[in-house]
């Protein structure tokens, strides 16, 4: 995002709510909500400063759960309205926050045509590759033979690579990380909130009751550090980051991926905030009164 | 009284021969020279090819639809004028019949033109256009010359037009136009005039009037209410509402987003709206299907967003340029659950504008859903209106609280608060003591996610008293023609125009004893239940008269009101109504009703 506003002296008790979570003891999402808030602390991003957009989902119930400006909308359209919402009011932070299934299932639609947009928004996916909050379905990133009560026999369907959908699709920051490392998800978070354009946040996360296996000691087995693994990784090569994408040893890798520095964003060409770059929320509504007469008369 | 004295002029060819642009420009020279104009155009789903034509009623009285019978046929099209068959057919006794004299005039279209006793006139419109050097698809130029000239038009009026549209493309364009009309216009007046026998008086001191379609009039209407952002995706005819906004973005300060789909058009608008910009979106009817999930979201968390659903014939594809009333319990009923929404039914130009206004208004002071419905017929119809009946509109923002005031406040912000008349205060995210996120979930006076049954039964009461309170702000149906008559057609939408002529068209006879008026709705939901039974009880024989197949604000009404119309008269072939045809039924049903009283 391009953040337009005065920085803020934030701590974590200004996002505390006495709303009581409905997550499963031990789900992933406990670790992003706290990574969430972590990186708007240390990015200075104040409770009223942010818009966190969501789907309908476990996940999606993440601003119901902290004290910061939300709108918990519709399954698979918050990618919409966050970047309606960021169009009509460039002051504020907005997140897209989805699920696997709301974000590339019913909503990959939207996701792919944002990218391609580079509408200034941060949408963090949360994936867990299975359906939790309707009981345990696979999903679009499940991995093929996984079984569930619509797959009884296992999943015959490859999944989605969200990476590699979003280099193709032309998002303009691409990372990666997981609910057991708040540390490492803020870090990824505050870095998409500040990068200027669509950024897309994969959140590997657990789920406790329906993907057993994939577990915390499964996940520290399987996730590794780009920058670790090859310190000379360069992440605004989009080949470089196709191979690691296209990298199909089952393991994850996990920081920034991909990261763009050249594409305008949609709002910067947008003619009507190009004229007055005040944010569109603060333009006036006073009707300019020659302009309507000249509209009328251009009918005669 | 006697019969409005009109003459109706019919230009028809494929598409991409200009027929639209040839009909727009002669409707709008003939408007300058000082005649009252209705135009509309008339095509098929294609880009090429195919047969359109473009109808303009002139008189010297005000005229709000097409007659069936025209007076002038022009044919653009010297290939395919066997397709103008069922138009000759149209034309009045002593009628022209404008061709090119290299054009085949067959057996069949003879035989049309003997049947009518129109005056077939083959002219050189391709030499005349060629012959100067320009090219042959100015043969249009030349016909609107004829046209005019057999009209009697001054030739300044016609000129001015045809110089103003393609000065835009070249001045040597325009030149070669303007002098290719000109001598169709002479060719005219020595050949053509002597042979016709009908005429209009003009009156030069008409002054300024506006020609401009429904659907220009709508997003004008918006416009001027503040509305900054729209979304959508095109489907005629709703299209033009959005083509209005992305021609001028850049000089009217629109934000304006031709989207993936009909679903991301609506939910683009909402999120512009829940952040407090006026936001609109527009479609037709399968369109308007894909939207309907998120108008419950608009509902549910209280959003005021602006939809315009222009219809046209369906289910599913139907008829895609073609005109119908069928959308309107779905309107009303859209989306699952129940949540308050307004539907307003414009039947005018004027009211085009209005409803622009009035939804904009309507939806941040009841912060929830508007719909507009318009159809095919308004969205491309265009008749003469002073341009002092588009006023500079007062905006109502309703409870929306003010920087100053969120300044002030002591006690935490309830976006949900409960309040007497459903209506709560709404402050907007991006203020310090705002913060709130509301839940598409039930959720409490804060906006948090809650399945309390309770707070369930007082959250569905506070939405719903929206719908009451709104009730007595919706606009009553108002009569057309005579206060007191023995049978009135109940209308909504673009039947406005065609009530408002068969009126004229009956009432004028001498020879029908009785009087006959409508009652037209221009706001339909929620329905103001006390106003109507108020005019309904003026009403002694209901006609229900609708572009659908199953009466459908007849259905609304009894279902709300226990009224029951004595007949129904139904069009549903995707073609309007006109005055001749209702004129006819209406007297059928008296000589019925006299059959059976």
């Amino acid at each position: 995002m391009v953040i337009t506003q005065e920085r803020q002296t934030v701590t974590a008790k200004d996002f505390k709510t006495e709303q009581k979570s409905t997550w499963c003891p031990g789900c992933g999402d406990f670790g992003i909500l706290s990574a969430v808030q972590m990186a708007l602390v240390n990015a200075g991003v104040a409770p009223w400063q942010v818009l966190l957009v969501s789907g309908i989902g476990c996940g999606s119930k993440l601003p119901d759960y902290i004290s910061a400006n939300g709108y918990m909308t519709l399954h698979g359209r918050a990618v919409s309205i966050a970047a309606g919402a960021h169009l009509a009011n460039t002051d504020l932070v907005t997140f897209a926050i989805t699920g696997d299934g709301d974000g590339l299932g019913i909503g990959i639609g939207h996701a792919i045509h944002n990218m391609r947009r580079n509408v200034d928004i941060v949408h963090i996916i949360e994936n867990n590759e299975v359906y939790g909050l309707t009981k345990g379905q696979y999903s679009p990133t499940s991995k093929r033979g996984f079984k569930t009560s619509t797959s009884p026999e296992g999943s015959i369907e490859f999944s989605v690579n969200p990476l590699a959908l979003a280099l193709t699709a032309g998002a303009t920051f691409i990372g990666r990380s997981y609910s057991g490392d708040p540390k490492h998800a803020a870090g990824i978070i505050q870095q998409a909130m500040e990068h200027k354009g669509y950024a897309l946040v994969e959140m590997l996360q657990t789920c406790p009751t329906y993907n057993k296996t994939q577990n915390n000691d499964w996940y520290k087995e399987q996730t590794y550090k780009i920058e670790e693994e090859n310190p000379s990784y360069d992440n605004t090569n989009r080949l470089m980051a196709y191979e690691l994408s296209q990298k199909d040893d089952g393991r994850y890798p996990m920081g920034v991926l991909f990261i763009d520095h050249s594409r305008p964003t949609y709002a910067e060409q947008v003619p009507a905030l190009q004229q007055n770059k005040a944010a569109l929320i603060d333009h006036s509504l006073d009707l300019d009164s020659q302009l309507f007469e000249k509209i009328k008369a251009s009918y005669n | 009284m006697s019969q409005k004295n009109q003459i109706s002029i019919k230009v028809a060819g494929a598409a991409g021969q200009g027929v639209e642009s040839g009909g727009q420009g002669l409707a709008k020279a003939l408007r300058r020279g000082g005649l009252h104009i209705f135009g509309v155009s008339d095509y098929m789903s294609l880009i090429k090819g195919g047969h359109n034509f473009f109808q303009i009623t002139v008189s010297d009285e005000p005229v709000y639809c097409n007659t069936e019978k025209i007076h002038i046929l022009v044919s653009f099209d010297p290939q395919q004028v066997q397709d103008t068959v069922p138009h000759i057919r149209e034309l009045h006794e002593g009628g022209i019949f404008i061709l090119d004299e290299g054009a085949k005039v067959d057996p069949a279209m003879q035989a049309a033109i003997e049947e009518v006793g129109a005056i077939c006139c083959p002219m050189p419109l391709v030499k005349l256009a060629t012959e100067i050097g320009g090219s042959r698809i100015m043969m249009n130029t030349v016909a609107l010359g004829a046209v005019a000239g057999i009209m009697q038009l001054p030739f300044e009026a016609l000129d001015s037009v045809v110089r103003e549209n393609f000065a835009k493309k070249s001045t040597e364009l325009a030149d070669k136009n303007s002098q290719v009309a000109k001598s169709g216009y002479d060719f005219a007046l020595q050949n053509l005039v002597s042979k016709f026998k009908y005429s209009v008086k003009y009156d030069p001191a008409m002054g300024d009037k506006m020609l401009i379609n429904g659907n220009e009039a709508i997003a004008f209407g918006s416009w001027a209410a503040g509305c900054r952002f729209i979304s959508f995706y095109p489907m005629t005819p709703g299209t033009s509402v959005g083509e209005w906004f992305t021609k001028r973005n850049s000089k009217i300060g629109v934000v304006t987003k031709h989207t993936e789909d009909e679903i991301a058009s609506i939910c683009m608008a909402i999120g512009a709206a829940q952040v407090g910009v006026r936001s609109m979106t527009t479609t037709s009817g399968g369109g308007f299907c894909l939207m309907v999930e998120a108008l419950g979201l608009a509902g549910m968390t209280e959003v005021g967003v602006v939809v315009v659903n222009a219809m046209r014939g369906g289910p599913s594809t139907g008829l895609p340029t073609r005109t119908e009333q069928a959308d309107l319990l779905f309107a009303i009923h859209s989306s699952h659950g129940e949540f308050p929404k307004i539907v307003l039914t414009p039947g005018t130009i004027e009211q085009c504008y209005e409803a622009g206004i009035r939804a904009h208004n309507l939806a941040e002071k009841y912060q929830t859903p508007v719909i507009i419905l318009t159809d095919q017929l308004l969205a491309a119809e265009v008749y003469d209106i002073s341009p002092d009946k588009f006023e500079i509109p007062h905006i109502d923002r309703g409870k929306l609280l003010s920087k100053e005031q969120l300044d002030k406040l002591e006690s935490n912000y309830l976006r949900y608060e409960f309040s007497a008349d459903g209506i709560s205060p709404r402050a907007l995210q991006g203020h310090p003591k705002t913060v709130h996120a509301p839940a598409t979930d039930e959720h409490d006076e804060t906006g948090h996610i809650t399945e309390d049954a309770a707070n369930r039964i007082k959250m569905m009461d506070k939405r719903m008293q929206k719908l009451e309170t709104a009730r007595r702000d919706i606009k009553p149906p108002e009569f057309i023609g005579p206060e007191n008559a023995d049978l009135t057609m109940i209308v909504w939408g673009s039947t406005y125009g065609v009530a408002y002529e068969t009126i004229e068209l009956f009432n004028r006879n001498p020879s029908n004893k009785q009087k006959i008026n409508a009652l037209h709705f221009s706001e339909l939901w929620p329905l103001p239940k006390d106003k109507i039974q108020q005019a309904l009880s003026k009403v002694k024989f209901a006609v229900s008269v609708e572009q659908n197949y199953t009466s459908q604000l007849a259905t609304l009404l009894r279902a709300e009101l226990g009224y029951e119309m004595k007949k129904f008269i139904n069009r549903y072939d995707g073609r309007p109504l006109t005055a001749e045809e209702l004129c006819t039924q209406v007297q059928e049903i008296f000589a019925q009703s006299l059959i059976t009283a």
